[in-house]
């Protein structure tokens, strides 16, 4: 028996479209998994199957080793998180909060509300129409009312991408405080790579319905299984060896994958022509073209003034800013 | 449905989901179909089978005959002139209406918009008396010799529909992004151009659903055809009328409603088809846009200034001031007469308002309670493709009491309820069912929208959060349904009070409702009854009126029925 939540071989299908296609995941106690994916990857898909809210075609939902086909979606314990909320605006916010905790004595629920609402910092809000809430307010309630109804599963669909830049990562913030504070196994979907590291014990990546790749944060960097995951995770381009070696990186035995920081200005290095600068905050991204062609961006401390670009740029590639793949050498 | 109700461990991949177990809609769809199928499918299908039964035999004789008389097809071609003429009016007249009072912003839109809805809701024979009084020799318009005419007919149904068409388009103008118009502007283009080639392609959907609807209202007027009309001009529906209570001529009858449902199912053949795109076309668009009053929009605002004037005010205006007009002056003696049994009135015109209150109190009930249950039927989405299928028909079938006419309605109970097994002919809760089972199209269309306004997240956010499908019924459906509930009300209470099809034959001698009594008085020579009608009429718009007002001012803002 596996302890908290396995996904076996699930296959979701629209019609004739397939959005999951055999994907197997297991998210264990107290553990956080994000699935992340580009729009149209299948994630929030194989998110609703685990909720109940799409039925499996395929395959298995299991919560410690029982199998949850024929188990509606509200007695399954597993929590969703809407992108918007989806707070109902007929009720108050203490009301909102309070929903899952329908049938306790009033003063239980009254003070567990206002606890809940402490927590994800709105004291007082609960007299509120949720009406009246600002984006990161509502979800900070739609957080609370999850919690409050006590899951033995949190199902996060891209919870904080509704919201700006700023609002962002600080409620990313309160979220990952919340779910460590609680221990809460959490599947969490998003597209945005850097929300998933900062927030997942481990990463599962899905493109197209399959999973490419589950691994820990730090492994999945280090060591993604294929370009395709590279890709994703922001590597490219991708070099054969012999173009590696030129540019200072011998010895590799696969396809090198070149990461934001893969590729420096090192006076000693490759001269190659500059195609574009861009200024940056604090610096500029200077785009040159290697010697095979590919356009490749180097990062810069130097903001250049608009008329003095450099019309050469000498670079190297820095190891530990780039992986060597196990694919098949082909670029 | 409760919250007890064992959960179904069915294997396979349907058996999750939010909405419970398909039986449970099912189950709630089963009452209003039972209802539908016995009030309604059971004696217009009767009503049907009579056309084509002669002397005892199945025969096509009375059908033929019917379909071979000159008269049929004069009063057919009446019938689609005057549907044709009047919804037509209603849209070029409605157009500037639409654009005034949901794109531009100023003070008093609110009561201009109340005003313009108010006359929809009237009772026909009132409209009808409202118009008699503007248009006979001794009325403000008599002069132009109208009455009895086409015109007046054309008039008094554009007078009824303006607001269908204000409304509808209204609402999807009121939507349109105004940056496809800013851009052809940008381009080049005068206004003109603009609304020619942006701005009515964009509304086309709507204006073609106004249309339909306009058009399936006009094809089955009765009751204000009736009092205008004279005997001169008819409809298939004052036909049936005519052939059933003057003539005894049911084959006939039943032959001339077979040609009436032929008329009606085409034209709610395209009002649904043009509505489901409308649906789609409002999905696309953002909140509600509008801009202070300029100068270019001084002909819509003068068009819509005449139609309010002369088209909705003057007959109203007109029916007020006569019923204060006696022989002995200004005065309420008509209202007083009211209270009397004069001439051969079985009941008094007050008792007769009494009737009509308490019936159509009941009706709104009945009506109500199914319009909830079929709203929620309706509202669900079922992911399978059969699913979807069967609801679209029930949708349909849901409908065909707004066009197949109450006048068979009225007729088919006639002839199906009076004997075993369901003998009502006494009972008066006959008038009732009838007036709901018209009201209740009405009644759908306004719950409807507040319940597909759902976001079924929020659903399937109640249920991940340990709601069972009866608890999210109770808590997020319900709620929501309220908010409509009180137009809907309104409208069940409204056209229930002032039907005349139905109640028409069904109304029993010693318990007539007032509409009823009105169109007797009319029916009567003399000046008195005239201004008694002309009283009971102004009685009956303003409790109309009232209910409507009340609705109007509970409703929430982003329900539009029309």
């Amino acid at each position: 028996m596996v302890a908290g939540l396995q996904v076996a071989d699930a296959v979701v299908r629209y019609g004739p479209v397939t959005a999951v296609d055999r994907v197997s995941l297991e998210v264990a106690p107290g553990e956080v998994v994000a699935l992340l994916g580009a729009s149209g990857s299948g994630k929030s898909s194989l998110l609703r199957a685990v909720a109940g809210l799409e039925p499996l075609a395929a395959g298995a939902v299991r919560w410690d080793g029982e199998d949850l086909a024929g188990v509606p979606v509200h007695r399954r314990g597993f929590v969703v998180m809407f992108q918007d909320g989806q707070l109902f605006p007929h009720l108050s916010v203490a009301a909102n909060v309070g929903y899952a905790l329908d049938g306790r004595p009033r003063a239980e629920r009254d003070a567990r509300v206002a606890d809940l609402l402490d927590l994800v910092g709105l004291p007082g809000y609960g007299p509120r129409p949720v009406t009246a809430l600002s984006g990161g307010q509502a979800q900070r309630v739609a957080l609370a009312r999850s919690l409050a109804a006590e899951p033995r599963l949190l199902l996060l669909d891209e919870p904080l991408s509704a919201l700006d830049r700023g609002l962002r990562e600080h409620l990313g913030a309160v979220l990952d405080e919340t779910l460590r504070a609680t221990g809460i196994p959490t599947l969490y979907v998003t597209h945005d790579q850097d929300e998933a590291f900062a927030i997942a014990d481990r990463v599962a990546v899905l493109s197209g319905g399959r999973l490419l790749q589950v691994a820990e944060p730090s492994v999945l960097w280090r060591h993604p299984a294929g370009r395709e995951v590279a890709s994703f995770l922001g590597y490219g381009p991708f070099l054969d060896p012999a173009q590696a070696a030129s540019l200072g990186l011998p010895g590799a035995d696969g396809v090198v994958g070149v990461g934001p920081d893969g590729l420096v200005a090192d006076p000693a290095g490759t001269p190659c022509p500059v195609l574009e600068v861009r200024a940056r905050r604090g610096g500029a991204e200077v785009t040159v073209a290697l010697p095979d062609g590919q356009a490749a961006r180097v990062r810069s401390r130097e903001l250049p003034g608009h008329h003095e670009a450099p019309r050469q740029l000498a670079v190297r590639l820095d190891p530990d800013g780039c992986v060597v793949l196990a694919d098949p050498v082909s670029v | 449905m409760t919250a007890a109700l064992p959960v179904p461990r069915v294997r396979g991949p349907r058996a999750a989901g939010v909405g419970g177990h398909p039986w449970v809609w099912v189950a709630a769809a089963v009452l209003p179909v039972v209802f539908l199928a016995v009030f309604f499918a059971w004696p217009v299908a009767t009503l049907v089978a009579r056309g084509f039964i002669v002397d005892g035999r199945p025969s096509l004789a009375g059908v033929q005959d019917v379909l071979a008389a000159p008269r049929t097809w004069r009063i057919v071609g009446q019938t689609l002139g005057q549907a044709v003429a009047g919804s037509a009016v209603s849209v070029l007249l409605g157009l500037p209406g639409a654009y005034l009072l949901y794109r531009c912003r100023f003070p008093g839109r609110r009561a201009l918009r109340a005003l313009v809805s108010v006359p929809f809701v009237l009772p026909t024979v009132v409209v009808g008396v409202a118009f008699q009084s503007l248009l006979a020799p001794r009325g403000l318009l008599g002069f132009l010799g109208l009455q009895e005419s086409f015109v007046a007919i054309v008039a008094a149904l554009v007078f009824f529909n303006y607001s269908v068409v204000v409304r509808t388009v209204g609402a999807l103008w009121a939507r349109l992004d105004p940056r496809a118009e800013d851009a052809a502007r940008s381009l080049g283009a005068g206004r003109l151009r603009v609304l020619a080639t942006v701005t009515l392609p964009a509304l086309a959907p709507a204006i073609a659903s106004a249309a339909a609807l306009v058009f399936l209202f006009c094809a089955s007027a009765f009751g204000v055809v009736l009092v205008l009309g004279g005997s001169g001009y008819g409809t298939i529906e004052t036909e049936i009328w005519y052939q059933t209570t003057q003539l005894l001529d049911l084959p006939a009858a039943a032959a001339l409603s077979i040609l009436q449902l032929v008329v009606v199912t085409a034209s709610l053949m395209v009002a649904g088809a043009t509505r489901a795109r409308q649906e789609r076309a409002l999905r696309l668009s953002g909140n509600p846009v509008d801009a202070p009053l300029r100068r270019g929009d001084l002909p819509a605002a003068a068009v819509t200034a005449v139609v309010v004037a002369g088209l909705l005010l003057l007959p109203m205006g007109s029916l007020a001031w006569r019923s204060l007009v006696t022989a002995d002056g200004i005065g309420f003696a008509h209202y007083v007469a009211l209270g009397g049994r004069t001439g051969q009135l079985t009941v008094s015109a007050w008792q007769a308002l009494l009737n009509s209150v308490v019936t159509a109190v009941a009706a709104t009930a009945i009506a109500v309670v199914l319009g909830l249950l079929v709203s929620y039927v309706l509202s669900r989405r079922p992911s399978s493709p059969r699913g979807r299928r069967f609801l679209r028909g029930v949708d349909a079938v849901f409908m065909l009491p707004l066009g197949v006419s109450a006048v068979t309605v009225g007729f088919g109970f006639l002839i199906t309820l009076n004997r075993p097994p369901l003998d009502l002919r006494s009972s008066w809760l006959l008038i009732p069912v009838a007036q709901a089972m018209v009201a209740l199209p009405l009644v759908v269309r306004t719950l409807l929208p507040t319940l597909r306004a759902i976001d079924p997240r929020l659903h399937e956010a109640a249920a991940s959060l340990g709601a069972a499908p009866a608890r999210i019924v109770a808590t997020i459906d319900l709620p929501f349904a309220l908010r409509g509930l009180g137009l809907a009300v309104g409208f069940a209470f409204a056209t229930s009070l002032g039907e005349f099809g139905a109640t028409s034959f069904l109304a029993r001698p010693d318990r007539p409702t007032l509409p009823v009594v009105i169109f007797q008085l009319i029916g009567r020579p003399g000046a008195e009854n005239f201004g008694m009608a002309l009283a009971a009429s102004v009685v009956l718009a303003v409790l109309t009126a009232l209910a409507m007002g009340l609705a109007e001012w509970i409703r929430p803002r982003e329900v539009n029925p029309w």
